[in-house]
This record gives C-alpha cells, structure tokens and sequence, in this order.
C-alpha cells in the first residue's frame, strides 16, 4: 500500500472524523482528526494498517492544545501524524495506552507538562514530576497576550 | 502469601554509570514487578531549545547524550533541512555518515565492554574499551573533539575530512575489524556468556511493537527496522549494507546484533571515504538563507535505536517546538516485560541489554513556575530530596 491508498483509505473509513489531510510528500502526511475519535482512528493505523507508534507532541498554541501522534509506517518510510486540537480550558483526551503500552510514559509526560487530562489511563501515576514541583503546575504551558 | 522484599537499584550504584532508580520487587531471588524512577537528569532541554537559534540548538542537542552525541544533531538536520528543503552537497553526506557510523562503533564497543562488566567478564571490559580508545581518537583527529564533534551544521557540515587523512582513518579502521572479530570469536564462542545470555530477558516480536522498541533491541527479535534502509538520509542509499538481525530476542541475540553491527558499520565507512575520493574537497556546505515556516521530522539510526525531532517552525530563526525523542525512551520501558520473572543477577543484564541511556530520556521537565513563585531547587536541596528519597526507599524496604 502506497501513500495516497493509505490516507485514502483513513478518509473513506472515518470521512465524518478526518478534518484535514495534508500531504507534504510522498513520506511525510499530517491527517487533523475529531479527537472524539482518536481511539478508532489510531486502532484502525496501529492494527490494520500496521503502523509503529513513535512518540506523541503536545503544544500550547493560540488554538487551543494540540497533539501530534506520530506513527511510521516501515515498510514505506512514512510518518504519519494524527493531529488532535484540544481546547484550552479543561483539554482532556481518551487514552491510547489500553490499545499499546508506548503511549504510557508520554501520555503521563505530557499530563505532566500541560495539564492535559488523559482518560482511562491504565497507570496515571507521575512519571517525571514527582516530588519536583508542586501540584497544577504546568510548565511547558504558555501565556498569550 | 510471600512476602516481596523491595530491592533498590540506583539512583546512585556502582553498576550503573548514570542516575536512575530502578525498583525490583522480588520473591526470594525472582523479580515479581519492577518500577522505574526518573527526574534525576532533567534539562529542559526541549524548551531551551525553542530559545536558541537553529544554529545554536546543534550545540544543544549534541548534549543530550554524551555517547551517541552525533545522533540528535544528526535528526536535527534532517528535521530542519526538511522544513526548509534543504538538499546538502554529496561530500558533507559522506562526512555525515562517516561521522554517525564511527560513532556506532565506539558506542557498540562501549556496550560489549560494559555487558562483560556486568556479567563478571572484566576481560572482555578492558578489550573493547582499549579498542575503542583509536576510534575516540579519530574523531579528534577529524574535529578536534573525542566527544561532541560539533560537525553538523544546517545545510552541510561544519569540518571537512580532507583526502590526507583517509588513510589514517583505514588504518584504524582495519584495526578494528580485528579486534572485533577477536571480540567475537570471546563473546560467541564463550559457554560462560552462552550460559549467562541465552534465553535471559527475552522480548517477543509482539512485546516490540507493542512497546514502540526501535534500534539493535527490535532487530534482535527478528523485527527488521531500521531508519538508514526505511527513511534513507545522508549518504546510506549511496553505499550498500544491510540490516543485520537475530530472531531469539535475548540478551544473546542482542549482543550479536550489535557485534555483527559493527562490521557493517566499518563497511560502510570504507565505502563513504571512497565516495569522498570522488567528490571536490571543500565542498560540505549550502549557503541557507532562511528557514520557511512549516515543520519537519528528522529521523537518524543511533546506536541504539531511531532518534525522532519533530521541529515547528513560523519564519524565524528558531524552532516554535522542538520535540526529541530518544530510542531509550522506548526502549527501557520494556524492561516490564524482559526482567519480571527473571532472578536479581539476569534482571540486572537485562536492563542493560536495551544499551539504555537516561541522559537521552530524561529532558523533557522544567523545575519551577515564574508566575506562581514555586520554590527552585537549588543543588544543597536537591541533595537533600534526594537524601530523603533514598531514606523512604529504605523504609519501604
């Protein structure tokens, strides 16, 4: 399966949920996806499509929180990321740690550096914070004017 | 019901050359659960580099580990040349791979040499570390630096390795070759390491794609990726190697992987310093104006593993995120599944098969809040939470 039958086929099965898909290049795509469905989206790259998971990046932008879920498909050299935009109050997001255990540390990560709530956690203890700083707060947060 | 004694490792131990904590719960001799404990190393170093210019980041990124320190600035590159479409001149692709291959070497030699250490087998400790010492020297030779080479630069690479100086590279090279298979010929052939590594910690295939686990740990259990043949970058579609794998997926299999590694790393160098031959001497750099605003994932083959950058940028001179993934971040979490049912002593081996480096893992956090005035830690508090956390560890014990 190439590219272009990869993302199309991510756009056919959830057309309802896929806001955006932008094709940089042959190897590299970014698929903006309704984070209500982020747990059957990524199942459906993760078991059927036979993508890798490498890590997750969470930022503070004026939009609200966004997370990149970075996927790599071997075989074809492609990243693919699963884009997420979280709103800024309250972000909170269904996790992906019950389907693969490589989301446990960073979604405990990022919890830790931006506050943002991870649901159904299996292990929602502190990964990185414990006992170095203090409760709700959120350093890689940012302050807009 | 049996009693589980908890038996700290870290976060300071002779065994281990950086600080991390390790915390085995254990039924007589077997190891029943572990955990990990973190935070000791922090840098914030993904924030530092939002701060910094691209320019001033390689220096940065170069930091993160002091092993493997040519691998970060490595995916930088590849990370930001793709943001701005950056294609680099043939020469600084050869001198870039050259780099990150001599660098597998030495890294692959200082593994052998601690996992003799950890096994009792101090020859084999005292082999690969005096081997790796011409190695080091190499890169002094070529950058001035036995570590943290400085050679990368956006659009190319900062030093050339001019053509005088290839033969002494060979030389050193041939060497090698030979105490490596000096090397090999101690480690497989040793009934001792045969009896201490095989069938020790093993990882299935399924534990490797469900823990993300990249590098020498994946391809040990038959899992072929690799970021040089999958993603090609620098000079490795340009030279012909090929990925070495083991199915067994224990401690065995991953020092094969990395053993066998080696030759194919000195191949391939052999080969880079034939393309430089070819290739117009001065030749290692692009002019860069600017970097557009967009991003990129820069992706290079460490010696343990893929390193991921994923670098936004908006127009400026610096990057708006940086994120750093190192291989060990995965990597050691599979510890979960190679330790627990394992005895202390093989589950001390087993954490060292995945090679893992904590300085690369652990940069993420910054330790105080400007807004609210929580308190920094300065370093007397810092030795002073540490004493106190060492002391409930006790306790718990």
């Amino acid at each position: 399966m190439n590219t272009d039958e990869i993302l199309k086929n991510i756009k056919d099965k959830f057309s309802a949920d896929v806001l955006d898909v932008f094709k940089k290049w042959e190897t590299r795509a970014t698929i903006t996806i309704n984070p209500a469905s982020l747990l059957q989206i990524a199942e459906y790259v993760f078991k059927d499509l036979e993508f890798r998971f490498i890590i997750a990046t969470a930022n503070h932008t004026k939009k609200g929180f966004e997370i990149l879920y970075h996927f790599s498909k071997d075989d074809i050299g492609l990243i693919a990321n699963l884009n997420v935009i979280l709103p800024a109050d309250k972000p909170k997001i269904e996790s992906l740690s019950n389907m693969f255990s490589a989301t446990n540390w960073i979604e405990r990560e990022i919890h830790e550096l931006y506050g943002i709530e991870f649901l159904n956690h299996p292990e929602p203890e502190k990964l990185i914070s414990e006992g170095n700083w203090a409760e709700g707060v959120y350093p890689y947060r940012r302050e807009f004017k | 019901m049996v009693k589980k004694t908890l038996i700290p490792i870290g976060p300071y131990h002779p065994l281990q050359e950086e600080p991390e904590l390790f915390k085995l719960y254990c039924e007589g001799e077997i190891v029943k659960d572990i955990k990990w404990e973190t935070g000791y190393n922090h840098r914030g170093i993904e924030q530092l580099s939002e701060k910094k210019t691209f320019d001033q980041s390689f220096f940065l990124v170069e930091r993160i580990c002091g092993i493997c320190s040519t691998s970060h600035p490595f995916a930088f590159a590849n990370a930001i040349e793709e943001a701005g479409n950056i294609e680099i001149t043939n020469r600084a692709k050869y001198i870039r791979t050259i780099i990150g291959e001599l660098e597998r070497i030495h890294s692959h030699l200082l593994w052998v040499g601690l996992a003799g250490h950890f096994l009792g087998y101090n020859t084999v400790f005292m082999w690969a570390w005096k081997y790796r010492e011409p190695v080091l020297d190499l890169f002094e030779m070529i950058s001035g630096n036995r570590n943290s080479y400085a050679m990368f630069k956006v659009g190319g690479v900062r030093r050339d390795i001019e053509n005088n100086k290839i033969s002494e590279i060979v030389k050193v090279l041939d060497l090698v070759k030979k105490k490596t298979d000096m090397l090999v010929g101690a480690v497989m052939d040793d009934p001792v390491i045969h009896a201490r590594t095989k069938g020790v910690g093993i990882l299935s295939k399924q534990d490797i794609f469900d823990y993300a686990a990249v590098g020498p740990t994946a391809r040990a259990s038959g899992v072929a990726i690799d970021v040089r043949k999958d993603d090609p970058y620098a000079a490795y579609p340009l030279v012909n190697w090929k990925v070495i794998t083991a199915e067994k997926g224990d401690v065995f299999a991953k020092a094969e992987v990395r053993l066998l590694e080696m030759y194919e790393s000195i191949s391939i160098v052999e080969q880079c310093l034939e393309g430089l031959k070819k290739e117009k001497e001065g030749d290692i750099e692009v002019k860069v104006k600017d970097i557009p605003a967009g991003w990129g994932t820069g992706r290079a083959e460490a010696p343990r593993g893929e390193v991921f950058h994923y670098v936004l940028t908006d127009g400026s001179n610096s990057p708006a995120r940086h994120k750093i993934r190192a291989p060990s971040y995965t990597n050691i979490a599979t510890f979960k599944k190679s330790c627990i049912g394992q005895t202390i002593s093989d589950a001390t081996i087993s954490l060292a098969a995945v090679d893992p480096c904590y300085c690369c893992t652990e940069r993420m956090a910054v330790a105080y809040d400007s807004k609210t005035g929580y308190r920094i830690l300065n370093g007397n508090q810092l030795i002073a939470l540490s004493a106190k956390r060492t002391q409930n560890i006790k306790n718990q014990s």
